[in-house]
């Protein structure tokens, strides 16, 4: 029971910061911080224990937050984090993670950027910019945005990314070049249904095996990848929607992962019937089994972004999700059951749960 | 031996200096523009060019800057002694 957890909390008003032990009953909150800035995802580096946060100020423009104190104290860096004085402005960041060797940004409009000294200073990964299918990049909903991250667990050279309305790539020379990655991935909305690329993924996450073992809910439908995402498989059978936003894995059972049906954008992004549910699989995809023990039942007409769910490393597993509409839910249990751990928070755009100690 | 030319007097928003713990809300700098004003602030406030600067460079979308308490772009000259006002606009939410 020593270990400490933090749960860290991006929204349009700050980061907020909840801690807890192992027993993951009560927790402490602390925000709003990082000037209260919009952000759109938090992280933990976890080689130092640095908080990297990364969001964007509608006056000054995007920046990556850094904290070695839990949150306590913050620097911000917009260094780099440009396109050139040609280019588009970089309106904000919806992605930090940390790869082997370094630190990836991406960014509205879609792009993808590295750090290599702690998130100090930031470089342009030009080979996705100039991938030969950028001139016809379309904006979805959300903006043209890059916002899934995926390093590969050994090989600092490979990298999967996901960009709403165009799909995912992969990169096996450390950025210089890049393929599409979206065989098997329907796109109802194009005349096309398989095109090569166009496909509106939500979310991209990595198997606890790690290597080629893929999983990713899409705008429409929920699929899986034994191959690094050059061939999809739908799983989307057994769910109450093929739409969705957010995904997180097991963080050792590759055969596990949870997710966060909602109805279709037409009929309002919430959660089916207007009862919370969070839905796993143990198999792979193959079935699904919904949890909704502590959750509202009735009238609860609430979504749940892309980066908002996450679980944390201990056993069993804790498994966590933010509404738009501010509430914070957990489960000590691996989804099997659920309790309010916040209310009343700003729109809840992503969580991450971080061990220490 | 010439004069120095006075510097204008930046006046900086609550919600910049924030950002930059030793940076004071006014301060003065040497400048004949407001982007030579810039540079010389980035020189005394590291890293206040990129809060200040979107692409292009142009003055991003939702600050305002005033010389003399009328709206500049960066071309605008700055005189000797001019105050120069950076106001976040309220289009900014």
């Amino acid at each position: 029971m020593a270990e400490r957890l933090a749960l860290l909390v991006g929204t349009p008003k700050g980061v907020f910061v909840l801690e807890g032990d192992a027993r993951r009953r009560d927790w402490a909150l602390r925000g709003p911080l990082c000037e209260g800035w919009p952000i759109h995802d938090v992280c933990v580096d976890p080689g130092s224990g640095a908080l990297l946060a990364g969001g964007g100020s509608p006056w000054y423009g995007p920046a990556i937050w850094r904290s070695e104190d839990l949150g306590e104290t913050w620097t911000h860096s917009g260094e780099g984090l440009t396109y050139g004085d040609d280019g588009p402005g970089v309106k904000t960041v919806w992605n930090v993670s940390v790869a082997r060797d370094a630190i990836y940004a991406g960014v509205e409009p879609a792009g993808l950027f590295q750090s290599v000294d702690g998130g100090r200073t930031w470089a342009h990964i030009e080979g996705l910019t100039n991938h030969p299918t950028r001139p016809e990049w379309q904006p979805g909903n959300g903006g043209l945005i890059l916002h899934s991250i995926v390093p590969h667990p050994t090989d600092g050279n490979r990298l999967w990314v996901g960009i709403s309305a165009v799909g995912v790539f992969e990169t096996r020379d450390g950025g210089a070049t890049w393929e599409t990655r979206n065989h098997g991935v329907r796109a109802d909305f194009h005349p096309e249904v398989y095109p090569e690329f166009g496909q509106c993924v939500h979310k991209v996450v990595m198997a606890a095996d790690g290597d080629e073992h893929l999983y990713q809910q899409n705008h429409c439908g929920v699929y899986r990848s034994v191959d690094g995402g050059r061939h999809w498989e739908e799983i989307t059978a057994g769910l109450p929607s093929q739409f969705g936003f957010p995904m997180t894995a097991h963080p050792r059972d590759p055969r596990t992962v949870w997710t966060i049906p909602l109805t279709p954008p037409e009929l309002g992004r919430y959660m089916p019937e207007a009862s919370a549910a969070v839905w796993r699989t143990h198999d792979g995809g193959d079935s699904w089994v919904r949890s909704g023990e502590g959750l509202p039942q009735r009238n609860a007409f609430i979504g749940v972004l892309r980066e908002a769910m996450a679980v944390d490393s201990l056993h069993p597993v804790g498994v966590y999700f933010g509404t738009s509409t501010g509430q914070l839910y957990g489960s000590p249990d691996e989804g099997a059951t659920w309790r309010l751990l916040a209310d009343n928070l700003p729109p809840i755009w992503s969580v991450e749960a971080a061990v220490a100690g | 031996m010439a004069e120095s030319p006075r510097p204008a007097i930046v006046h900086l928003p609550r919600s910049l200096v924030a950002l930059f713990p030793d940076a004071p809300r006014r301060i003065e700098v040497t400048g004949v523009t407001v982007a030579e004003v810039v540079d010389q602030l980035d020189r005394q406030v590291p890293g206040i060019r990129t809060r200040l600067l979107d692409a292009g460079p142009v003055i991003r979308t939702h600050l305002n800057v005033f010389v003399a308490g009328a709206r500049a772009t960066l071309e605008t000259p700055v005189p000797p002694g001019a105050d120069v006002h950076v106001i976040p606009a309220v289009s900014g939410g």
